[in-house]
């Protein structure tokens, strides 16, 4: 096969939306060509047009969505042109897609090899028999365990990151010229993104299939992509082989999707311990540990960050702290006094003095109240304040958060993901707390975003003295804010200790595996990273 | 569309893009939304309206009293009597007017009490789901269990039926509808985190109920409003129907068609006679049908499916 070939050519693609009573300009003329065999990296934040993009590359707009001007041609065929049954015969067979969510695309009650052989089948590629046997091959070019079995398994009897190699078996089933995987490892822990990612480059590299992957993670793309485009606003912003693009980001907006990493926090000084968990047990019904031990100091004003993937048991240890989960033995103990185990037996002012902040700042506020009132109403439980009062202090809280009063009568939905997580941190700061528990604040955001909200964080560290526990899997974010790093594994905790001396060797196995899985920007770094675990 | 930079060029959070709305005045945003209504649903509302207004001014637009007893049962249409009389001597079309006044009255007055019964109800089961849930949904379903219209007219029949004794029981029986699709759409507000915050703000059950939960399951609720103001509509004007309904001599739709009914018969020599039962069945018929006209249109504003530009 000739891989000069070009195999898809869009050119000044234009996508309208419409929302709110209009047509808005989402894809502004775009411009990609990718060659057979080629992976093309789509990169940018949220509502930069990535996922509209990817779908449009199909010859798909999503209701509510048009295209208004450009051209895509796929292998010869002009892809606005042809009628929907032409479209869908095309779909599923020549084009194929991966979601981000691979549990929410199955159907939960049908076998997986079902599923990864349904397209192909009714599209008469291959009949039932050689379909399944060509599919258990794909399971073991994926490298899923037991590939001769594990079709015959239902959705929820495999791992997340299974089921995402799964779809990804069932996008390749049709042996597709291109394939579009929209965040197909967003949702994964880093331990096993790694696995994905290599499962499915080996496979878009053995059948010579072109790919767009689309991510908002740099890191992951430069393992994957052969050339990069960076988007911004439905616009290209800049384009180039992905080498060129990690060592010499022409564009200030690319590079400042390096952000967070260069945020950096020097040591602090010993202090006091404002919370001890000290020998915490705790389940979920009677079955299961998932709190098992849990040792863990928070020295006062500093940053304690809990890493770990999912499952590990960081947010139980949250829930545990707050109160939502009673521990079943052990002590949690604040500013020298036990905690009453359950939610109802604490005070006001117990409850005043600890805040949570949530990793979904969407579903953290209640999209019928208005922002004077999500931040209004800890003032009114907590200090008693009304009218006046409470909105001179909502706006004061606005200031120190970056805002200013034009949000004062906005809904949640009028806001961006880094506004609602800073009205989010509002709200906590509203009731003039010593701790505020940080659960993944930021891994629902951008890059650029997320340095915003942990640079706001660190400064009212500093002005006001508070201490967070940082809940994360991101080791980025534990490296730019943390003082302290608590590593937990299946309930336990693996080591507690200054971030220097977690992020120095020597490390306990489990701590090696999940420094070493964090994606680096460096395009070999994966190739290495095989190269080491396999030697 | 701005980019969130300041003139000076550094990152502000409070520059980002973001979509709001227009704000507008409760009027302004109901004639945009009466604006794109169905015809369907523009008649379902002139329908209840027009039924509203009946009930309301039915003293000023009944020519005779509910009540009151003509010497001639059975006159035909006149007139004086424009739907004619009834066994006793009552002009049908006053009757018809204070109908709907009583009729409407009494099923409004009922689910309302059912919503706020099964409504509250609901709402704490899906809050505590504990072994408060427990018992109530239990409970529910054994009331569910026993079919509604017997279960009423059983009933009935114990405590006598009186107007105030007939809105308990089948607001009641009603609640229990009620409390399933309650408690149903609250479950998934529950989960969400911002009722998890309030719970960690050492809020009261209350005010998760009214403030957290309730704003955000309205549409779905009042949808069934509607449709439970129609299901009970109907209970009434079946157990008038029966005799167990609204007693005289206060007139109701339904008591009226049974009173009437055997005038059927005589059809082929009065068509008007054959029709005095027919029209307060039609009242009950078409209210019905224009309250499920405006529902579908209400579900259809606020099931956020769009139509395909």
């Amino acid at each position: 096969m000739n891989t000069n070939d070009v195999l898809l050519t869009m050119r000044d693609v234009r996508i309208d939306g419409f929302s709110d009573d209009r047509w808005h300009q989402i894809i502004k003329g775009v411009d990609i060509t990718l060659k057979r065999g080629e992976i093309l990296g789509l990169i940018g934040e949220s509502g930069a047009g990535k996922s509209t993009l990817g779908l449009a590359a199909m010859g798909f707009a999503r209701p509510g969505c048009k295209f208004t001007g450009g051209s895509i041609e796929f292998d010869g065929i002009d892809l606005l042109q042809l009628t929907n049954a032409e479209l869908r015969n095309l779909h599923g067979s020549r084009i194929a897609y991966v979601a981000q969510s691979a549990a929410a695309s199955f159907n939960p009650a049908h076998r997986l090899i079902n599923q990864t052989i349904e397209a192909t089948v009714s599209h008469g590629i291959a009949d039932q028999t050689s379909a399944k046997q060509d599919a258990v091959q794909l399971y073991t070019d994926l490298q899923l365990p037991d590939p001769d079995t594990i079709g015959e398994r239902y959705p929820h009897q495999v791992s997340g990151g299974q089921l995402q190699r799964v779809m990804t078996a069932m996008a390749m089933s049709s042996r597709p010229d291109l394939i579009i995987f929209d965040e197909p490892t967003t949702a994964l822990d880093v331990t096993t993104q790694v696995e994905v990612l290599t499962a499915m480059r080996a496979i878009v590299e053995k059948y010579n299939t072109a790919a767009i992957y689309i991510t908002h993670d740099l890191a992951v793309v430069a393992q994957m992509a052969d050339s990069i485009k960076v988007l911004r606003y439905g616009e290209t912003v800049e384009d180039a082989p992905t080498r060129d693009m990690m060592s010499d980001p022409k564009q200030a907006y690319t590079q400042s999707l390096w952000a967070v990493r260069s945020i950096e926090k020097s040591p602090q000084p010993q202090v006091d311990n404002i919370l001890k968990i000290s020998h915490v047990d705790a389940s979920y019904g009677k079955s299961v540990k998932v709190l098992n031990d849990v040792n863990i100091k928070v020295p006062r004003g500093q940053t304690i960050a809990i890493v770990g993937e999912s499952g590990s048991g960081k947010s139980t240890t949250a829930r545990a702290i707050t109160g939502l989960l009673p521990p079943l033995t052990g002590d949690i103990i604040f500013n020298g006094q036990t905690l009453p185990a359950a939610l109802k037996n604490r005070t006001k002012s117990e409850l005043q003095s600890i805040q949570m902040i949530y990793q979904m700042a969407d579903t953290a506020m209640n999209p019928r109240h208005t922002v004077r009132d999500i931040i209004g109403r800890p003032l009114n439980f907590y200090l008693g304040l009304t009218g006046q009062a409470q909105d001179k202090k909502v706006m004061e809280l606005l200031h120190l958060i970056e805002l200013d009063e034009s949000f004062l009568d906005r809904y949640p939905s009028e806001l961006s993901g880094g506004q609602k997580q800073r009205i989010c941190i509002a709200r906590a700061l509203a009731a003039e707390p010593e701790l505020i528990i940080c659960d993944e604040v930021t891994s629902a955001l951008d890059q650029i975003v997320q340095e915003g909200i942990l640079k706001l964080l660190l400064r009212l560290q500093e002005e006001l003295g508070i201490t967070y526990i940082f809940i994360t899997h991101d080791i980025a974010t534990v490296r730019a804010i943390a003082d302290q790093v608590v590593v937990m594994f299946q309930g336990k905790v693996v080591e507690q200790g200054d971030k220097q001396e977690i992020f120095h060797p020597p490390y306990p196995a489990y701590t090696e595996l999940l420094l070493s899985s964090v994606p680096e920007m460096d395009p070999d770094w994966l190739t290495q990273l095989q190269e080491k675990r396999a030697g | 569309m701005n980019t969130p930079t300041t003139p000076n060029g550094g990152y502000s959070a409070a520059n980002e893009v973001t979509m709001v709305k227009a704000r507008r005045t409760f009027v302004q945003n109901l004639w945009r939304t009466l604006k794109t209504a169905p015809p369907t649903a523009w008649f379902g509302m002139l329908v209840i309206f027009l039924y509203l207004f009946v009930a309301f001014f039915a003293p000023l637009l009944a020519p005779h009293d509910q009540a009151e007893v003509f010497p001639m049962a059975y006159a035909p249409w006149s007139d004086e009597f424009r739907l004619g009389t009834d066994a006793l001597g009552r002009d049908v079309f006053s009757r018809l007017i204070y109908g709907a006044r009583n009729t409407i009255g009494i099923a409004v007055a009922t689910t309302f009490l059912a919503f706020l019964i099964g409504g509250s109800l609901g709402l704490m089961a899906a809050i505590s789901r504990n072994w408060l849930d427990q018992v109530l949904s239990r409970f529910v379903d054994v009331l569910m269990a026993i079919p509604s219209l017997i279960f009423a007219l059983m009933l009935l029949s114990i405590f006598g039926s009186s107007a105030f004794n007939l809105i308990c029981i089948i607001a009641v029986l009603d609640a229990t509808r009620v409390f399933r699709l309650t408690r149903a759409v609250a479950l998934n507000v529950v989960v969400m985190d911002y009722v998890e915050a309030a719970k960690l703000r050492g809020e009261g059950l209350v005010w998760i109920m009214r403030r957290e939960i309730l704003p955000n399951i309205m549409p779905p609720l009042v949808a069934e409003f509607g449709l439970r103001f129609c299901f009970v509509f109907l209970t009434i004007a079946a157990l008038s129907f029966l005799g167990l309904g609204i007693q005289p001599p206060t007139a109701d739709w339904g008591s009226m068609v049974r009173e009437n009914a055997g005038l059927i018969q005589f059809a082929e020599y009065d068509l008007t006679a054959a029709l005095t039962p027919m029209i307060p069945a039609a009242a009950i018929a078409l209210l019905t049908v224009a309250v499920n006209f405006v529902v579908d249109w209400f579900l259809h504003q606020t099931s956020g499916l769009r139509d395909e530009h």
